[in-house]
Order: C-alpha cells, then sequence, then structure tokens
C-alpha cells in the first residue's frame, strides 16, 4: 500500500470459490469499494491463492499457482480479498511458501499488500455505513483463518454495527470451526458432518434469520448443511449483506 | 518389549465414535468446561502474550541447548545421589526400569500418573515379568480398572461419565456397593489404593521438568498421590521423555503458571513435588534410592528437523486438545496411539512414522484452535501441514515413512489442479465450462458424494466474476 493515508487505487482477488459459486459476493465487495470513490482493478490472470494444495502437502503446486498472483497483481496497490481464508493464505503463508526461491522478496510485497475486505473497509478507509434495510437479526460466522491468520476479529462486527436496522446476537459457539477446511470436508466427511450440525444447531439456537460470513467456504458449507436440515435461517456474504443494507434492499 | 504392532484407523475409529452418542456428550460437557475454566484463568490479553512468549522462549532455549543440557542434569543428578539411565527404545526404557525393580527384589509398585509410561507400556512389561503395578492417580486407576488406555493426556478417564465410573467401581472393587455420590467413589478408591500405597516396594512416576542447573525433578499433581508414590516407597523411579528438561530453576515458575493454568484453569497445582535427591543421612522419610530414565524413542530424529523439532517444545497441558473440535468429537481413543488430540497429530507421526499414522496429520480443518490456546506456541497448524508435505514428497530424513502418502490418483489430481490454476486461459475455459454444465454433475461423483450426504448440492453461478468484472467494465490493470 503506497505509504501513507488512503489509496485511490485498489486490486481486488476475487477467490476461485466466489468466481464459480459466489459471483455476486466478489461483486458486492467491489461495488463497496467503489462507492468509497476508489479505482477497482480486477486482474483477469487471477485464478486461486493456492491454499487447497499448500494444505494438502503439495507445495511445488501450489507455488506454482501462487506465482502467477505475483504475476497477476504487479502494481503497488492494495490487494483486497473477500475472504479471510484467502488472505490468510497470502498474507502469512506466501512468505515461507517462497522460502529460498528467486521470487522470495516479491512475494513478501505481495502478501504486505493484502487485506482482507472488511479490514480494509474498516482500518484503511473508514467507512461509515447508512442502513436503509429494513429490521433484521442476524449473527456472525469468523471462518478460522480469517480470525486466526488474517487476524480480522472486530473488524465485521464493527460494520455491522454500523448499521442501525440490524441487530447483532452474538453465537456462543461462534469461534468454533464449522467443519468446512477445503478438502477436509471430503477427506474427513463424517467428522466435518458432526461439526457442521453442531454449528448449524449453534446458529439456529441464536435466533438470527441469517449468518453473515466473512468466508464463502464456510457459508457454502453451513447454509448447504442448514438447508439440507431445512432449517429457517439463510446465510450471505458480508459483502452482499453490507451492500445490500445501503441499498435499502 | 513385544508391543503389537499398531496402525492408526483414523476414519474408522472416528466413525464408531462419532455414533456413540454418550462418549459424545461425555467429551463435549468435559470440553466445554475446560475451555471455560481455562478461559477464566488468561482473561488479561497482555498477561498471556507476554507469559506464554515467555514460556515459548523457556523451552526453545532449553531445547537449543538439549545435548548440553542433558549431560549437565546427568551430572547433577548424579552428584544428587540420583542415578540416570539412558534408554533409546521402548524395550531399552522397560528393561532398564525391571533391572532396577529386580535388583532390589521389588515385585509391587505403586505408579503415579505418567504418559512416557503408557508410551512404553511399561504396566503390560511389568505384568509379564511378574510384578504387579497399580496406578494411584485417580483417573488412571479409574482406566486401568476398565482395562482401557488414557483418553486424554491430563484427565485420562474423561471419556467416562460418573454412571460409568460407578458401574464399574461396584463391579472391579471388592465390596464396593454401587453409588453415583462422588464423594463415596473417590473414598472408594482411596480406601482401595491405601493399602497399594502401604505395600509397595516401589514407585514409579513421570516427571513435569527436570532442571539442569540443579538437577532437580519437577513433578505436579493434585491428589498427592504422586507425593506419595515418590516419597512412601524405598525405591523410586521416574521415567520421561529427553525433551523435558530445562536449564534453569528459574525457568520453572514461569511454566508452572502455564501449565495447571492451560491444562485445568487452576493458578497452580494441589501438589509441586521437586525432588532432588535419595533419602539423606539422618533424615526420617523419603525413597533410599532415586533413578531417572530418559527414553528417547525417536525424539532425537524429531529433534534433528529444525522446524519439527518445535514439536519437542510441548509441556503436556493438553489444552490443544481441549479446544480441539476434531478431538471433541471423536474423543482420544480415535488416535490409537498414547498422544491424542492436535499435539498426537504431529507428534505421533514423528514417533511411529507417516506409514503408520499419515491419517492423523489430516484429520485436522486447520481449524488453528489449539496453537492459539498452545501456551508454548507450537504453532500446531504449520507442522500438520509440514507433516502432510512429507507423505507426499519427503524432503526430511528426520521423518520416517516419508512418501508413503504418494499415490497415481493423488499425484495426478493435484497436477491437473495446478494446470488449470496455473494457466489464466485454462482456467477462464474452465470456469466457463462449469458455469454452463457444473450443476449437471450428478451428487454420486466420489467427492460430491461425500458432501451431500449432509449438505445440499453447491450451485455453479452461470457467469464467474471474472466475466462480470469484464462486463462491468472493472479495469483489468
Ligand atoms: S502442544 Fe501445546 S497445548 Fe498441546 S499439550 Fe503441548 S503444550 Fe499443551
Amino acid at each position: 500500500m503506497p505509504a501513507s493515508g488512503r489509496p485511490h487505487t485498489v486490486y481486488f482477488f476475487g477467490t476461485c470459490l466466489i468466481d464459480m459459486f459466489y459471483p455476486e459476493a466478489g461483486l458486492a465487495g467491489m461495488e463497496l469499494l467503489k462507492r468509497e470513490g476508489l479505482k477497482v482493478v480486477f486482474p483477469q490472470k487471477q485464478t486461486c491463492c493456492g491454499q487447497p494444495a499448500r494444505n494438502n502437502g503439495h507445495q511445488d503446486e501450489a507455488r506454482a499457482v501462487a506465482r502467477l498472483q505475483l504475476d497477476a497483481f504487479p502494481g503497488d496497490w492494495p490487494i483486497v480479498v473477500p475472504s479471510g481464508s484467502c488472505a490468510g493464505m497470502m498474507k502469512v503463508h506466501y512468505p515461507e511458501l517462497f522460502e529460498n526461491d528467486p521470487d522470495h522478496a516479491r512475494a513478501v510485497a505481495f502478501s504486505e499488500r493484502v487485506f482482507e475486505l472488511t479490514e480494509f473497509l474498516v482500518d484503511v478507509l473508514g467507512v461509515r455505513l447508512v442502513d436503509r434495510g429494513r429490521p433484521v437479526t442476524v449473527t456472525w460466522h469468523p471462518s478460522c483463518h480469517s480470525q486466526r491468520e488474517a487476524g480480522v476479529v472486530e473488524q465485521p462486527k464493527a460494520l455491522l454495527r454500523q448499521l442501525a436496522n440490524v441487530t447483532l446476537v452474538e453465537n456462543p459457539r461462534e469461534k468454533e470451526c464449522c467443519g468446512f477446511g477445503g478438502t477436509f470436508s471430503v477427506k474427513q466427511p463424517e467428522i466435518s458432518a458432526a461439526m457442521v450440525a453442531d454449528k448449524v444447531a449453534s446458529i439456529e439456537a441464536t435466533g438470527a434469520s441469517q449468518v453473515v460470513s466473512g468466508d464463502c467456504g464456510c457459508l457454502m458449507n453451513i447454509t448447504g448443511a442448514a438447508a439440507k436440515s431445512r432449517k429457517a435461517f439463510t446465510g450471505t456474504h458480508i459483502a452482499e449483506f453490507l451492500l445490500e443494507r445501503c441499498h435499502g434492499r | 518389549m513385544a508391543a503389537e504392532a499398531r496402525v492408526s484407523d483414523f476414519g474408522g475409529k472416528a466413525h464408531v465414535a462419532l455414533n456413540d452418542p454418550k462418549l459424545r456428550a461425555n467429551f463435549r460437557r468435559a470440553m466445554d468446561g475446560l475451555m471455560a475454566k481455562r478461559a477464566a484463568q488468561f482473561d488479561d490479553p497482555a498477561e498471556w502474550t507476554a507469559l506464554r512468549a515467555r514460556g515459548a522462549a523457556i523451552r526453545a532455549r532449553a531445547l537449543a541447548r538439549l545435548p548440553d543440557l542433558l549431560e549437565r542434569l546427568e551430572a547433577n543428578l548424579t552428584r544428587n545421589g540420583i542415578t540416570v539411565h539412558w534408554a533409546e527404545t521402548p524395550a531399552e526404557a522397560n528393561a532398564a526400569v525391571l533391572g532396577i525393580l529386580r535388583q532390589a527384589g521389588a515385585k509391587r509398585v505403586i505408579k503415579g500418573k505418567s504418559m512416557v509410561t503408557e508410551e512404553i507400556h511399561l504396566n503390560a512389561h511389568l505384568e509379564a515379568n511378574g510384578i504387579t503395578a497399580v496406578e494411584s492417580d485417580l483417573g488412571e486407576y479409574i482406566i486401568q480398572l476398565a482395562g482401557q488406555a488414557p483418553s486424554h493426556i491430563v484427565m485420562p478417564c474423561i471419556h467416562m461419565n460418573k454412571v460409568e465410573i460407578a458401574e464399574l467401581f461396584a463391579d472391579k472393587i471388592e465390596g464396593q456397593t454401587y453409588t453415583e455420590d462422588v464423594d463415596e467413589l473417590c473414598a472408594a478408591a482411596r480406601k482401595a489404593l491405601r493399602d497399594r500405597f502401604a505395600d509397595a516396594d516401589a514407585g514409579i512416576s513421570g516427571v513435569n521438568f527436570a532442571v539442569a542447573e540443579t538437577g532437580t525433578l519437577v513433578l505436579i499433581e493434585n491428589e498427592g498421590n504422586g507425593r506419595l508414590s515418590t516419597t512412601l516407597p524405598p525405591l523410586h523411579i521416574a521415567v520421561t521423555g529427553i525433551e523435558k528438561v530445562v536449564e534453569r530453576l528459574d525457568d520453572v515458575a514461569p511454566l508452572l503458571s502455564l501449565l495447571p493454568r492451560s491444562a485445568t484453569g487452576q493458578i497452580i497445582t494441589t501438589y509441586v513435588n521437586m525432588i532432588s535427591s535419595p533419602r539423606k543421612a539422618g533424615e526420617k522419610d523419603g525413597p533410599r534410592q532415586v533413578h531417572l530414565v530418559l527414553l528417547d524413542n525417536g525424539r532425537s530424529r524429531v529433534y534433528a528437523d529444525v522446524q519439527l523439532a518445535d514439536t519437542l517444545r510441548c509441556i503436556r497441558c493438553a489444552a490443544c486438545m481441549n479446544h480441539c473440535p476434531v478431538y471433541t468429537r471423536v474423543g482420544g481413543h480415535t488416535y490409537t496411539f498414547t498422544y491424542p488430540g492436535p499435539i498426537g497429530k504431529i507428534l505421533t507421526p514423528q514417533l511411529e512414522g507417516l506409514d503408520c499414522a499419515g491419517d492423523q496429520p489430516h484429520a485436522s480443518s486447520l481449524c488453528g484452535a489449539c496453537a492459539e490456546v498452545c501456551p508454548v506456541q507450537i504453532p500446531i497448524p504449520d507442522l500438520l501441514a509440514r507433516l502432510r508435505t512429507e507423505a507426499v514428497r519427503p524432503a526430511s530424513p528426520a521423518v520416517r515413512g516419508g512418501g508413503s502418502g504418494r499415490s497415481l490418483a493423488d499425484t495426478l489430481g493435484w497436477a491437473g489442479w495446478t494446470a488449470m490454476y496455473s494457466s489464466p486461459r485454462l482456467y477462464g475455459l474452465s470456469s466457463r465450462m462449469m458455469g454452463l454444465f457444473g450443476n449437471l454433475i450428478p451428487a454420486w461423483m466420489p467427492m460430491l458424494k461425500q458432501w451431500t450426504r449432509v449438505r445440499t448440492k453447491p450451485r455453479f453461478a452461470g457467469k464467474s466474476l471474472h466475466q462480470i468484472a469484464r462486463e462491468r467494465g472493472f479495469s483489468n490493470d
């Protein structure tokens, strides 16, 4: 990021999951940035942060894919990511992934430019949102990597609390993993199923009509399990949720 | 020792555990309680951050000088009159203990809690050689009666509830009538154990910290059984792993503050034993002989790898398992080997080999709840990822069974994945195809089948974000 103050241009890294399954969440993230007067650049070369390979022990494969992202974001603008998990991968693991690699310095510089979306909205832009939506009760689900790798804990809740008609109820088991874990959900299907069942029950117990999260992996898991077991609540990515509130939809 | 060859079967055992509602309820209740107690202890983030950094530094410093500290430990223990025995393997450790007991003519042993003696299956070895060993820690006593292995490293019988223990006592303790009254159950165990203490020829215990500078063995516990086991019988044998050494007596205080607070939410344990010699001339109590058996069993191999050596910082507080969403649901016995939970998932494959326990590093969502609470800052998820790497692309001779996780399907699958995600053109093509036809993929396809057991099928969007960004005029550079 430029040394001081508010940038005028940002990169947007959409993530592979959003790209194929939740493009509206990505678009909402870009719109939120645009509303703040920023130019949003979406490099068409981008694909995936490489986390799936890294988490499965395939470092070389992860590095090959990560290297493409280094190429795709050559400028020195901040890279905003609508996922704590992918942001965590790029912030924390890129430097170690490129250790002893000619691209190490580039990877370090890249990682320092990465911001999770809500982190960027709150810490860098200091956004003020005006709620135009109808009263609603929601609960927040933080992804494990957003809390523990990207270090994003308070920012999304701070944004939700700016919304006058949104009641945020805390889930006492908020911090517990939903059981997604990428390939974990299909490699350890039974354990993952037990985890997501508990997560769904804990969300239902809050009485919220929606669970809001900053990570589409968790949302795919939680809303998929909720729908299968016919629960009443729905799930929304925070970017989409915020934008809808601002538009009064 | 003729330990039966064991192989991890995480998936199979997890299946059984997950379908046992009583077991799941027992763990959930117990772990919730332990997490709350720990959280109450570390409610000041600044204090926690500073203290765990200190704990990590103390353990890292000890490991950095491990060979030297072990020599100093031996020299100082010897000077204090404690005999040191080195054991490279479980068999050697068992033989050392048996040898000491035989030399003293000991037949009856009382034991304080020790995970290392579980690791080497000492009780079975002694039993096979005509020596009875009775566990005196209440939890260990209970699982010994039940003929089981510990399911937790601090609370060995945490998988059982009060009713199960009441039934066990009524069944196994002579003259015991069925009661669910906790005080009465404790009294029954105390009564049964008192005689065992009185007629024990030897006491065997573990060690929490071995202080190199002073030659002191530190042992913490809550029931007084550790103190009795190490002071009442004429012979005391302590058994521990070589990584338990710390440099100075000063190092013990911060670790003693971290360990019980992380483990059980206690400020300090009821008993803190510091053992620095056998009974001296003129003293009225204490054992006549004290021995320390130091076990390697693969630890020096772990030590040889700079990254994996962090595993050895562990002070066995069990906070990682108390906070683990997987452990909480599958319980300790699912891990087959002595150390369950996140610490087990990194330690077991290193001690036993990836060919034997390679499924364990994969039985994690990498959520990181363990590393968040580890009082000595072991980066457990990073080490899990590292072991996953060793399983498919072995780089370190320190890890046994490296490469055992390779399969053609895995290699080809990831090669295909890499080809797709490292080529913008191929990626664009595939995502367009998925947008058009992805939703036609039937739910019985291998990965989707697992997914859709409890979840609806994810729906591919008609247009990717790439396409939408282009259409909406978002700049490419
Ligand atoms: S790995 Fe850390 S949290 Fe787990 S038992 Fe060891 S010291 Fe405690």
